[in-house]
């Protein structure tokens, strides 16, 4: 007997050790790419080019971000990345702000003041999330003209605002429907009106649905790269845009360790938002995924 | 009469409040959504070049851009980038959710590592994978520092490979988001379901493929949806990782649109390629969202 159970419990330990290999493989995979930005974002540029992309550095220097940060040639100034990131901020508070507290209000009427067709203006919306941005870049160009927008930070915020509403009602909507209707009534009995059931009532036990809803508006409006590329000019630019501007650039010497540090600038925003609220990200790409 | 009026109207308005305070993200959802979609629509059918034009010319444009060796060159970028890249990364996914639902010691810390990259922009993923990826600075050079003087992988200077080095690094950003959307179902199913199949003799293997991986539909065809149409949006990380190239080695529709649209001037077959990555979408999100809705109620 003994002797039978001795190898089927070794044979579970030996799968077992290969179960946290392959987990760990996987987990060094996705570090690397990170890991290999920051070390080499602290080398100088000789260490790089005879150097091993590996290896720690030398002689570390934290030149390559102060560079990138102020005095970076992007496009033809060398300002560095430090007015471009300021840019990304002025365009993602007031777009998140908005998109946020429209998607609120719109949750709230879609699911409490429910009114014939309410499921086509829903399903109106939702489709817009996934809409390919393509299809709207060459009309949006000329509206932004029209109305004068044309390469602010203003109209950016005006794109972001409209191509948010979609998941930022989805978010809302789930999220109300689950809220008990009894309540709901109760307020209304008791003469609460439209305002004042949504602020006293809903408002606040909204707590986790509008930081879900933050980091992602947050997320996907600093990451994004083709509105700004299509729409923002020299002064408007965000972060990412510019970011693109100085690692492909062409003139001069490519300096790899500015690039990296450049990198880790543009993720850093975001990086720090998943590391303090890893859960409500995760919440927010499941709400965006799997519905209900 | 004199009296009741006031009161009728702030009824009225009460009964419409709701639609009131809906109806300004409506109207700019169907304008700037819906509107633009058939103006862009409209152009494709025009002649327009580097301005738009409102002359009609019929279906011409989508005759022009089906000739196009660049549009072929992009739908055909797109189908292997498209299908490895929801393989790829619903396969990695679906492994590492089940390996991590092994009462892993270390879950907590893995799983963030796992998914952190979704939070990165594509341009920097693009930044960051170019630099792993080329044959002079990266893995080849680390390799062959390291000794291994034979090894080559200049897959990103090599028009018949370039797309596969897209695949590499989309399935690297976008992989540990498939994995917790198996994990969140995996931990959703019916712990009653798995401790009848266990009584039953279900080894652990059966388990997964007898029981808990034909649970997971739902998250599978949800994975499919979102990785499907992240692939056919897929821009900034071409741009980032390869710009389109060696050549238009890795052109995809949405780098062609760009291109035709605004440096080409070629509006009009821009706007019918827009037109196309349209239906693509649709023809996988509408019968999706359709059938999500209708389930609900």
């Amino acid at each position: 007997m003994a002797h039978s159970s001795q190898p089927a419990f070794s044979s579970a330990r030996l799968l077992r050790a290969c179960l946290y290999a392959v987990l760990i493989l996987f987990a060094v995979y996705y570090l690397l790419p990170l890991f290999v930005m920051l070390v080499n974002s602290v080398k100088t540029l000789d260490e790089i080019r005879g150097g091993n992309m590996m290896a720690f550095p030398e002689n570390f220097t934290f030149e390559p971000w102060l560079t990138a940060w102020s005095s970076a040639q992007i496009g033809v100034e060398p300002t560095g990345l430090s007015p471009y990131f300021i840019n990304s901020i002025l365009m993602v508070v007031p777009a998140v702000t908005i998109s946020t507290f429209l998607g609120a209000l719109n949750g709230y009427v879609l699911t409490k003041w429910r009114f014939p067709g309410d499921k086509i203006v829903f399903g109106l919306m939702l489709f817009a999330c996934f809409i390919p941005f393509q299809i709207v870049l060459i009309p949006m160009a000329r509206v932004l003209g029209t109305i004068g927008l044309a390469g602010t930070t203003s109209g950016l915020v005006l794109v972001h605002v409209v191509y948010g509403l979609g998941f930022t009602t989805l978010f809302f909507r789930n999220y109300y429907a689950a809220f008990p209707d009894e309540l709901i009534k109760a307020a209304k009995m008791d003469g609460a009106g439209f305002w004042r059931t949504f602020t006293r009532i809903l408002l606040p036990s909204s707590g986790p649905i509008i930081v879900v809803t933050v980091i992602w508006q947050f997320t996907n409006i600093w990451n994004d790269f083709l509105f700004g590329a299509s729409f923002a000019d020299f002064d408007s630019m965000p972060m990412t845009v510019a970011l693109n501007n100085l690692v492909s650039s062409s003139t001069g010497v490519k300096e790899y360790n500015v690039h990296f540090a450049g990198a880790v600038l543009a993720a850093l925003p975001t990086l720090i938002v998943y590391v303090v609220s890893g859960r409500y990200f995760v919440r927010g790409l499941m709400a965006g995924a799997v519905k209900g | 009469m004199q009296y009741s009026l006031p009161g009728k109207a702030e009824a009225t308005l009460r009964e419409i409040l709701p639609r009131l305070v809906l109806s300004p993200s409506l109207f700019l959802i169907l304008l700037f959504v819906y509107g633009f979609i058939l103006y862009t629509g409209y152009l494709s059918l025009t002649d327009s070049r580097m301005l738009p034009s409102y002359d009609l010319q019929g279906l011409d444009n989508y005759a022009r851009l089906w000739g196009q060796r660049n549009w072929i060159t992009a739908l055909q970028n797109l189908a292997i980038f498209g299908i490895l890249y929801i393989l790829i990364c619903s396969l990695l996914g679906l492994v590492l959710a089940i390996f991590l639902d092994q009462k892993i010691r270390g879950e907590g810390i893995l799983r963030p590592i796992y998914l952190y990259p979704m939070a990165l922009s594509f341009i920097v993923t693009g930044t960051a994978w170019k630099w792993f990826l080329d044959p002079g600075l990266g893995l080849e050079n680390t390799m062959h520092l390291w000794g291994w003087e034979s090894f080559t992988f200049d897959w990103i200077k090599d028009r018949n490979m370039a797309i596969y080095t897209v695949v590499i690094a989309a399935v690297w950003q976008s992989s540990g988001f498939v994995m917790a959307m198996f994990l969140a179902g995996l931990r959703g199913i019916d712990s009653e379901i798995l401790k009848a199949a266990q009584m039953d003799g279900a080894g652990r293997w059966s388990l997964y493929t007898r029981i808990m991986i034909p649970q997971l539909r739902p998250v599978f065809l949800s994975a499919f949806v979102v990785l499907a149409h992240l692939a056919i949006k897929a821009y900034d990380l071409v741009i980032a990782l390869t710009n389109g190239g060696p050549g238009r080695a890795t052109e995809l529709p949405a780098t062609f649109m760009y291109s035709y649209t605004f440096t080409r001037n070629q509006m009009g077959v821009g706007a019918s390629s827009a037109v196309i990555m349209l239906a693509m979408i649709a023809s996988i999100i509408v019968p999706y969202l359709y059938a999500e809705l209708r389930e609900r109620r």
